[in-house]
């Protein structure tokens, strides 16, 4: 085990869906490496190791990263959201809950990383952030639906080798509807 | 992977100096090709510095109409600017283009410009490879070059650019700031890009030491009528085998004004002169783009196996300028 | 004691029934553990290294310098390495692969051939000690080239007969009123499941026990015992959720070196493989080099075929992908030569992939059915249902089933096809030429001796056991639905634990066969519960528990063709100016057997197709001719289908049973790749009027046709 601090390793505190982690790292640990060989969060997973894939898909700072390629001792400081974190106790999030129910997985070892990355491919689009096959990428553009070509390009970053991506994006576009309805009956409440 | 130290800079003149002071430190960005290079063993530095917390993330609107965009922007940020969007939006669309929405949330304005080839030698330490370990020879010149370069190589490399970004940016006159530790400097994006010569190792003009701290894009009219099309080998998520930064202004059927930019055909994002020359005061229809392609491309030098780029090139270069053309007619 | 009976008949009924995966909670929370995530104290980490040349032998190893870093623990090669028993014949009648048997000797038969593991406290260390290790070798001139023709091809048999002849194919040929003689390759397809091989062995309480990702716990358990020469009571093999394999995950490299390092150290080790790693020791889909020749007369009907096909493996180890199988099932002919030829090269062992055989030598035949339908001016359909065979074409056997019509003609009215314009390159959508094209498609359907454990709890519920393995394919939730309906109750009450090699030997999830095999076992020991249950009026604390083994009852099953079926459809749009091509629709129509779970049987069909249009346009693994290593072995470097490349498949099926099979299933693991490849490949000479005869379509490959002449050409 690598010492607490020296030239080539530091304590660092990670914040992992919401808890503290103190704990040494080589600094050649990578934030992967962290969740599933120090933290035994192992539900995200290592498919690639150079960030071809999407297998370690995070959240970080709310926005969705590969954990392979982010440096641990560069996580610090971090709000990190790891698949383990999504679901509200035993209530699982709309887009796990539309995975299961409409198969968006075969093998199961993609799924943690397109969960990841649907969540905030959800979130970029209300924001209205552009993808490479929005049309009209103008600001001032009316909102553009998440169509299932949107959803595909922006989910592109996942590979699922049992090639479930046609129940994945339903599953996605599932999710989105409801989040939609929520952000819809938000409004309404706070217009009310 | 060797052991390193690691250290976060809080402001520019810190990370120079930080960087100075170990010759085999580099600086870190998102980390989306810098540590996948070290894990593969083509980078070995001694020491990070992480220059992610310096104060250089915001877009800036200059006061001649231009923008300044801080280094450590990330991808996806440029890309969901409004005044990116509305300016250059063949800028947004190149920067969409890369990678993944994971990698551009990571990937920073400076390390995108700064990212290694993708040729596979590049990354097989059994191979030789003259960027890698100059005088070791080239592999791809003899071996696997579908996707390598058509224009500006030389016998010693022959690998190409993987920015899209990078193409954007040159074909908008962008220009590179940077701090050294003997002070700051500014460099044309088109100077920043060393020819590949003999010393392929040597990519770019940065002085030892430097950090990139801002692209500066002038104002440029022509490019709220821009456009990217990237052509490759899935329809996401990979990179370009040939791609294409075009800005067009057309009046009364000429061409009054034309910008051309070039991926994955050469070293570096190639800025199509020859082509914009020929474009410039012609009528903007199918025979003066393919004349503007094919002077452009007369200078290409394909190998055995990426003579198709030629082609490809010539009737992307068609395509994307025929579309800018109707939309401006519209 | 508890007094409980199986429920009423009237609950018959969970087979056929859409229901979610058993353990799909677990995957989409994370809790699923899958190899390489099961923690031990004093884990230690294994990194293999391998070799850089591609022929030649090892000279030295410095371990010298690797065993004074701190933190390295031991590393392991020929010079140390214990010896293996690699001298038998394995479960499924094949050799072990030398691969896999790692550090015997000092020979390098390929290039990234394991030389040598080294094992540290922490992966960090393993890797940069893996990485510092010098390994110096005495190179020898390599040959890793496959050519047509190639001097060193030789007729092998694998897993069939290596060549097939009857009848005169010259007279036939010459008598033919059409004629197709083309050449086709298909390129090295890597299996680039998303969970690369892991493995952790241990030692425990004199038994050895190793956590692994396999399509077969009893498969891997038996040839670790045999390979280190244990009684195989004393090895136990574990793999309960495993993140794919497609037939990558036999017997590897990292399961033995674990095994040798876990006995050096006595604790225990974890071996994963880097993905760069499963390129060379994954095995892979060897390139293939075919001709088809094709004659018929004015109708379209048959009257020569001949499908040869040729194959690499390496100097280690012979595998045969047998393309040429097609036509012995599909099509029929007066005349009929089929032949696999190997030729043996400086390269890796490949061995089976998704489809074996079928998948890269339906593209031939395929492909060459639709340029004789061009030819003879005959529909693509019409041609395929006028070369319907009475029985099998080489076996003379008879059909199980065979419902290919069906198929077609469902498949055909379902897409539109009657409103097909027959013409080439002649529909237009803005830059996009668009086209149509189908293939047909066949595979293997068969079962394997397995046995099961069934237990009557005494709360009333029952557990299954059986060493079956659930790669993906919802094989869990297969038999789950299968035992509820077996021991007439509800899935809720049936346990299904699988994926332990202590449940008895089984089937590996293999060749479409595994939940065929399995469902066999399971039902046969629940019907035996259940005569056992009707005889008791009380279970016992422990419950009561039935084994099966089908083994006699397989036997005694009668010789037939026995076979899935399918018609793919694909439409396509081709830009010819820059060579991309989107497939804008699929639809595939089987006939698979009984459908178990239409929920995941969908998704394997859909999956399936999936691969199928991969590997119609981007799957194409590299190699370099002068190192003889792999150019780019990565994820980046060999492109698999992503979301975007993927339209809206659809799958269904038409009535199908298996008369023979007590659920009456068939497979559907592989149907689903067959002809999708070519369906995709005949949809782009529809639209563009250009025959690709040289998989993947690339970009370039598109190009460079499209600019070296107008009209129909050729690729």
């Amino acid at each position: 085990m690598a010492p607490a601090t020296s030239s080539t390793s530091s304590a660092i505190t990670l914040n992992i869906n919401g808890e503290k982690h103190h704990l040494p790292v080589d600094h050649r640990t990578t934030l992967l490496d962290a969740l599933r060989e120090r933290l035994d969060l192992t539900g995200t997973k290592k498919g690639c190791d150079q960030g071809q894939c999407g297998a370690c898909t995070v959240l970080v700072d709310q926005r969705r990263a590969v954990s392979c390629l982010t440096l641990a001792v560069a996580a610090e400081g971090r709000e990190i959201t790891t698949i383990e974190g999504v679901a509200e106790g035993d209530e699982l999030h709309p887009v796990q809950q539309a995975f299961l129910d409409l198969d968006g997985y075969q093998c199961g070892y993609c799924t943690p990383g397109q969960i990841c990355s649907a969540i905030a491919v959800i979130e970029e689009h209300a924001a209205g952030r552009p993808s490479a096959v929005t049309e009209d990428l103008s600001p001032e553009a009316a909102p553009q639906p998440l169509t299932p070509e949107e959803i595909r390009e922006r989910m592109s970053g996942n590979l699922c080798r049992c090639g479930a991506y046609v129940s994945i994006v339903r599953a996605v576009a599932r999710a989105a509807e409801a989040h939609a309805e929520t952000r819809t009956a938000g409004a309404k409440e706070t217009t009310a | 992977m060797r052991e390193f130290g690691y250290q976060r800079a809080h402001d520019v003149a810190g990370a120079v100096a930080l960087l100075a002071a170990d010759p085999d430190a580099r600086y870190l960005g998102g980390g989306t090709n810098l540590v996948d290079l070290m894990k593969t063993g083509v980078e070995r530095p001694a020491r990070l510095v992480d220059v992610r917390e310096l104060p250089l993330d915001r877009v800036e609107s200059t006061t001649d109409g231009g923008l300044r965009i801080g280094a450590t922007v990330t991808n996806s940020d440029l890309a969901a600017d409004p005044d990116v969007r509305r300016r250059y939006p063949a800028l947004a669309q190149a920067v969409l283009a890369g990678a993944s929405g994971q990698l551009r949330n990571m990937a920073t304005v400076g390390g995108n410009l700064l990212q290694r080839t993708r040729c596979g030698y590049f990354t097989d330490l059994a191979a030789p490879c003259n960027k890698r370990a100059p005088g070791a020879g080239c592999s791809a010149v003899t071996g696997e070059h579908h996707n390598h370069a058509v224009l500006g190589a030389s016998d010693h490399c022959v690998a190409v650019h993987p920015s899209d970004m990078g193409v954007a940016l040159t074909a908008f006159d962008a220009r590179i700031s940077y701090e050294s530790p003997d002070g700051p400097g500014e460099a044309p994006i088109t100077d920043f890009y060393l020819p590949v010569s003999d010393t392929p190792h040597r990519e770019t003009a940065l002085p030892p030491g430097a950090l990139i701290t801002h692209v500066t894009l002038p104002a440029a009219p022509v490019a709220a009528r821009s456009r990217y099309r990237k052509v490759r080998e899935r329809a996401s998520y990979a990179f370009a085998i040939g791609s294409v930064a075009a800005a067009l202004t057309v009046e009364d059927g000429v061409v009054r004004e034309a910008r051309l930019a070039l991926g994955a055909v050469a070293s570096r994002p190639w800025r199509a002169r020859a082509a914009e020359a020929v474009l410039t005061g012609a009528p903007a229809d199918g025979a003066s783009f393919a004349a503007a392609a094919d002077a452009e491309l007369a200078a290409a030098r394909p190998l055995p196996h990426n003579g198709y780029k030629v082609t490809l090139m010539r009737n992307l270069v068609v395509s994307v300028l025929t579309e800018l053309a109707g939309e401006d007619a519209r | 004691m508890t007094t409980t009976t199986p429920g009423p008949s009237a609950l018959r009924g969970a087979v056929g029934t859409a229901h979610t995966r058993i353990e799909g909670r677990d995957k989409v929370t994370g809790a699923a553990r899958y190899a390489g995530e099961i923690p031990y104290p004093e884990l230690a980490h294994g990194w293999l290294v391998l070799s850089t040349v591609a022929r030649g032998r090892i000279l030295d190893v410095e371990t010298g310098p690797i065993l004074a870093m701190p933190g390295v623990l031991t590393v392991l090669h020929h010079g140390n390495a214990p010896r293996l028993h690699t001298d038998y014949i394995g479960m499924l009648g094949v050799p072990p692969d030398p691969t896999s048997a790692v550090f015997q000797d000092d020979r390098v038969p390929f290039a990234g051939w394991p030389v040598a593991l080294v094992v540290a406290e922490t992966p960090e260390v393993a890797r940069e000690a893996a990485e510092a290790l010098v390994v110096t070798y005495e190179r020898e001139p390599h040959d890793t080239e496959l050519v047509a023709g190639h001097p060193g091809a030789y007729a092998a048999d694998g897993h069939m007969p290596a060549e097939t002849e009857k009848g005169d194919l010259e007279a036939r040929l010459a008598d033919s009123a059409f004629v197709v003689d083309e050449e086709y390759t298909t390129p090295e397809e890597q299996h680039s499941m998303m969970e690369p091989h892991a493995a952790t062995a241990r030692w425990d309480g004199g038994r050895l026990e190793v956590v692994d990702s396999n399509q077969g716990a009893g498969w891997v358990q038996s040839e670790l015992a045999t390979m280190f020469s244990l009684d195989a009571s004393a090895v136990r093999v574990r793999s309960e959720h495993i993140g794919g394999g497609f037939g990558s995950k036999g017997l590897r490299a990292h399961q033995v070196s674990a095994v040798m390092a876990a006995t050096a150290l006595q604790r225990p080790v974890r071996v994963v493989l880097t993905r760069r790693q499963t390129f060379s020791l994954g095995g892979y889909r060897s390139p293939t080099a075919q001709r088809v020749r094709l004659g018929a007369d004015p109708d379209g009907r048959l009257l020569a075929l001949e499908h040869r096909s040729l194959n690499q493996t390496s100097t280690v180890y012979e595998f045969v992908e047998p393309s040429a199988g097609v036509a012995r099932v599909m099509y029929d002919a007066e005349a009929h030569r089929t032949a696999n030829h190997v030729v043996r090269l400086d390269v890796p062992s490949p061995t089976w992939m998704r489809a074996p055989g079928e998948a890269p030598g339906s593209f031939a035949v395929e492909v060459a059915l639709d340029e004789l339908a061009a030819r003879a001016g005959l529909d693509p359909i019409d041609l395929r249902l006028r070369n319907e065979p009475e029985v099998g074409p080489v076996s003379g056997l008879p059909f199980s089933s065979r419902n290919l019509a069906a198929c077609l003609h469902e498949g055909a009215r379902r897409f539109g096809w009657a409103d097909r314009d027959p013409r080439p390159g002649v529909r237009r959508d803005g830059r996009w030429l668009l086209g149509t094209g189908t293939a047909a498609a066949s595979f293997g359907a068969g079962a394997a001796p397995s046995t099961a454990l069934v237990t009557a709890e005494a709360d009333g519920s029952f557990t299954v056991r059986i060493t079956a393995a659930d790669i993906g394919t919802g094989a869990r939730t297969a038999l789950t639905l299968i035992a509820a309906d077996a021991l007439e109750t509800t899935p809720d009450r049936v346990r299904v634990r699988i994926g332990d090699s202590d449940f008895g030997p089984a089937m590996i999830a293999g060749g479409s066969m595994g939940t065929r095999s399995w469902a066999w076992a399971v039902t046969a020991a629940a019907a035996d519960l259940r005569e056992r249950l009707a005889m008791t009026t009380g279970i016992p604390p422990e419950g009561i528990t039935v084994r099966s083994d089908t083994t006699e009852a397989l036997g005694a099953l009668a010789q037939k063709e026995r076979h899935s079926y399918g018609a793919q459809f694909a439409e396509v749009a081709v830009d010819t100016a820059t060579g991309e091509i989107r497939v804008r629709r699929m639809l595939g129509i089987f006939a698979a057997g009984r459908i178990v779970n239409p929920l995941t049987a969908r998704n394997q069909l859909v999956g399936g197709m999936t691969w199928g249009i991969s590997m119609a346009l981007h799957e194409e693994a590299v190699r370099d001719r002068n190192t003889g290593g792999h150019y780019a072995p990565d994820l980046a470097g060999y492109h698999v289908a992503t979301h975007a490349d993927v339209p809206d498949i659809e799958a269904d099926w038409v009535d199908d049973h298996d008369p023979d099979d007590p659920v009456g299933i068939k497979g559907v693991g592989e149907i689903g790749i067959v002809g999708a490849a070519a369906a995709v490949a005949n949809a782009v000479h529809h639209a563009t009027g250009v025959r690709h005869r040289h998989l993947p379509i690339r970009p370039d490959r598109v190009v460079a046709a499209a600019g070296s002449a107008g009209g129909a050409v050729d690729a």
